[in-house]
């Protein structure tokens, strides 16, 4: 049955029925619904949640409970998530699994609080120091926030590194309906590699990311970036809409893609041949997907709350087969479908 | 033949790279030891932190996890908190415990973290090099006080355990030093309560040990014990500052 | 159905959000795709608050309405913000008790309430927000292009919307809505 959820709210009960049992987090707007959510479920499921002295503390609790096996997130908006980085770089040279959620606000500094998807090179390429990725799912619709919890668990999990779910304001604040799933459904997988005391029975388990000879470190990054490869093959994910014949694609993802989706709609009541490419991994970019596109489209039309982050990715993912242009509103600005529209009128 | 003392059973072979008359190593004994006795190795996960003990998961046997600069006592509450049963344990250098990692230490200590933190005081940071620590004395000379500590600029070292004793978190709070037999015996008992406290859910519990670093102070290890007992025990007073018998936790 | 953006404005504390909810509810009883945006702001209450609610037969595209096909202006400056911004052919509800402009556009259907003095006239003190969804529903959302429910799914959505610990309101909510119908 479905039920009408905000998507905070939603991400935060999904995350419970995923198996997060452990919850670490610090007041931000506009995020702030998904910790108070969790301060009212946790105690109900025996789970923890903690309100931490600061989005540092909390990456840390996190780093702490994932050391210890079990499956635990943190939730903040963009200036939160920028004090994460340290713990978050720490758990990707640890291989630590984790979900860390970043419900975008204006930036930089204070910024504001309106929505934003200005943290996308934060959130790709720069989430803390040193050669790393992430895994980063950028849903669109409350019900696909519910979806890709679980998955970023599941995936987080089965390549032992973070992933983040990179939301924002408007999809935290909006409800709509959600079909949950049921209550003790997560499979979770035995983690050998836990610092949980050995018991006796094996040798000590050490969760580390310090390694002061060179060789070695080169060495465990390289084979990370060989963890990293398999990923980009097999855990692409991009929604392509009414592309097969689109003479202009457009390229957005998150609430941004809302608008978009509904300007390829306006465009094509007005006959025009419009597609929509929606990336919804973010790392890996989903380069597949754009290719095809790319394979018979005349224009690219980047769309985001941003000033163009994505922009060079997708130009890169192309090689830029195809002009890409691009189109943003930031600052908390969200762009009309009508704007959209008018600059896809100008392309063609 | 009789065996009169030997290295306890939860310490690894490993060669300790601690520089010679460095305290490091005895309070590695200590801890392990208190594990050992206790029997609780089998469940321990010790949280290293960033200093010169940063490589003390290669020593210790149990779990172990190293943690961000400053970060132990977070990483340690993560740890306790997924798994209530474990025997957790930080062990921090002044300038990790004291100056970046001060919230976490303050915020773990007001929750009553039910957790054991062993606390290395000697006055400086060690692995980088000899700088100015949060506890370095007044007109110590360091690699960045080089005319002394001045209090008017650089501010007065923070006493950690007067400090903590103050939060109704904190189930135990004991300063001890390892310059003689007869300290070493007094800190062997603080670290070993500090572990039974936890075992016994009574909450956080953290003995400040006063260690030396001839090293990074210029001294032989013989100058440097006498410079501690000279120095540091008079601006940092041995003793049992926090003792709650019930514990903290209702 | 025809697809209907609603855009809900007024001040905070005046039940915008919750004007909103009780649309979404609805829809979501009625089985439509729907979405709910609230304005949000540092001000917790008293600032301008807005809500855009979607109701379609189709996924919802973006959720915020710039545009909106209904427009429900609770005070003078949402009144004055968004009245231009309505499509060609929609309809503005209007709470003439607070609003003392006419609008000028001669291409949209406008009904004014005085909802906020009725509220005071028959007991209801805050729920002046109450009586524009009854004329709402009564107008747009259960006849015409734009209808997907009926009473009774607007009975059974206030029902959600109001949390047992105010179980007391309900009747008051429901004589609002009545209230509002019958304008």
């Amino acid at each position: 049955m479905k039920v009408l959820m905000k998507g905070n709210e939603a991400l935060a009960e999904a995350a419970i029925r995923a198996g997060c049992h452990h919850f670490f987090g610090y007041p931000i707007t506009p995020q702030t619904e998904l910790a108070a959510y969790m301060s009212k479920r946790m105690p109900q499921v025996n789970g923890t949640y903690l309100q931490a002295e600061s989005e540092i503390a909390a990456i840390n609790m996190v780093l702490g409970a994932s050391s210890a096996g079990v499956r635990a997130m943190t939730s903040s908006s963009s200036p939160g998530v920028s004090l994460k980085g340290e713990g978050i770089s720490y758990m990707a040279g640890s291989d630590l699994p984790a979900v860390i959620i970043n419900v975008q606000r204006g930036g930089p500094g204070l910024g504001g609080i309106q929505p934003s998807q200005a943290d996308y090179w934060q959130a790709t390429k720069a989430t803390g120091h040193g050669d790393f990725q992430i895994l980063v799912f950028a849903p669109s619709t409350v019900q696909e926030m519910v979806d890709l919890i679980s998955h970023a668990f599941d995936t987080a999990d089965k390549y032992r590194m973070p992933a983040m779910i990179l939301a924002d304001g408007m999809l935290g604040q909006m409800m709509e309906p959600v079909e949950l799933p049921e209550e003790g459904s997560a499979n979770l997988p035995e983690k050998e590699w836990a610092a949980k005391g050995h018991g006796g029975k094996r040798a000590h388990n050490i969760i580390n990311s310090l390694y002061l000879t060179p060789e070695k470190l080169e060495q465990l990054v390289k084979e990370r970036f060989e963890r990293y490869e398999t990923v980009k093959r097999n855990e692409q994910m991009a929604e392509e809409y009414l592309t097969e014949d689109a003479d202009v694609v457009l390229v957005a993802y998150g609430a941004s893609s809302r608008v978009a989706r509904s300007a390829v709609n306006k465009a094509r009541e007005k006959g025009l041949k419009v597609g929509l490419v929606r990336p919804i991994t973010l790392w890996p970019f989903p380069t597949d997907a754009l290719n095809r596109a790319a394979s018979h489209a005349k224009n690219f039309l980047v769309v985001e709350m941003s000033m163009g982050q994505m922009v060079d990715d997708v130009k890169l993912a192309i090689d830029c087969k195809v002009p890409v242009h691009f189109y943003g509103r930031t600052g908390g600005m969200i762009p009309t479908p009508a704007d959209v529209l008018a600059q896809i009128e100008a392309l063609l | 033949m009789a065996i009169v003392f030997q290295k306890p059973s939860t310490l690894t072979d490993a060669p300790m790279h601690y520089c010679p008359g460095c305290t490091h190593g005895i309070v590695h004994r200590l801890v392990a030891q208190a594990l050992e006795e206790l029997g609780v190795e089998g469940k321990a996960v010790g949280v290293a932190s960033v200093g010169c003990s940063v490589m003390c998961y290669d020593y210790f046997t149990c779990d172990m996890v190293q943690a961000p600069h400053g970060r132990a006592q977070a990483v340690a509450t993560g740890l306790k908190r997924a798994r209530p049963d474990n025997v957790i344990f930080t062990y921090q250098g002044d300038g990790d415990l004291a100056a970046i990692g001060t919230a976490e230490t303050v915020h773990a200590a007001t929750r009553g973290e039910n957790i054991t933190v062993i606390f290395i005081n000697n006055a400086i940071y060690g692995m980088t090099g000899g700088q100015m620590a949060p506890t370095s004395l007044p007109g110590q000379i360091t690699q960045t006080t080089p005319y002394g500590r001045d209090t008017n600029t650089a501010g007065y070292p923070v006493r950690v355990c007067e400090m903590l004793s103050t939060l109704s978190g904190v189930a135990f709070a004991q300063r001890v030093t390892v310059d003689n037999v007869k300290n070493v015996n007094i800190a062997r008992k603080a670290i070993k309560k500090a572990f039974q406290n936890q075992i016994e859910g009574k909450g956080y519990s953290i003995v400040e040990v006063l260690s030396t670093c001839p090293t990074n102070w210029g001294l032989s290890p013989v100058e440097a014990l006498k410079w501690l007992e000279d120095n540091m025990i008079p601006y940092y007073p041995l003793g049992v500052y926090k003792d709650v018998e019930e514990g903290v936790k209702k | 159905m025809k697809n209907l953006n609603i855009l809900f404005a007024g001040f905070g504390g005046q039940g915008v959000l919750f004007a909103g909810k009780v649309v979404a509810y609805a829809a979501l009883i009625a089985n439509k795709q729907l979405s709910w945006l609230p304005s949000y702001g540092p001000e917790m209450r008293g600032g301008t608050a807005n809500c855009s609610v979607c109701v379609s037969d189709e996924a919802i595209g973006s959720p915020l309405v710039t545009n909106p096909n209904v427009l429900i202006a609770m005070n003078l400056p949402s009144f004055d913000k968004f009245i231009n911004a309505v499509e060609p052919g929609g309809v503005v509800i209007v709470d003439s008790s607070l609003i003392d402009k006419k609008v000028e556009r001669d291409d949209v259907t406008v009904y004014y309430v005085p909802s906020s003095s009725l509220a005071e006239e028959n007991g209801l003190s805050g729920l002046s927000n109450m009586i524009l969804v009854g004329k709402l529903f009564q107008e747009v959302c259960t006849q015409g292009d734009c209808a997907f429910c009926d009473s009774d799914i607007l009975d059974q959505a206030v029902q959600k919307c109001i949390p047992a610990r105010k179980a007391q309101m309900l009747d008051f909510n429901r004589k609002a809505i009545q209230i509002g119908a019958q304008q």
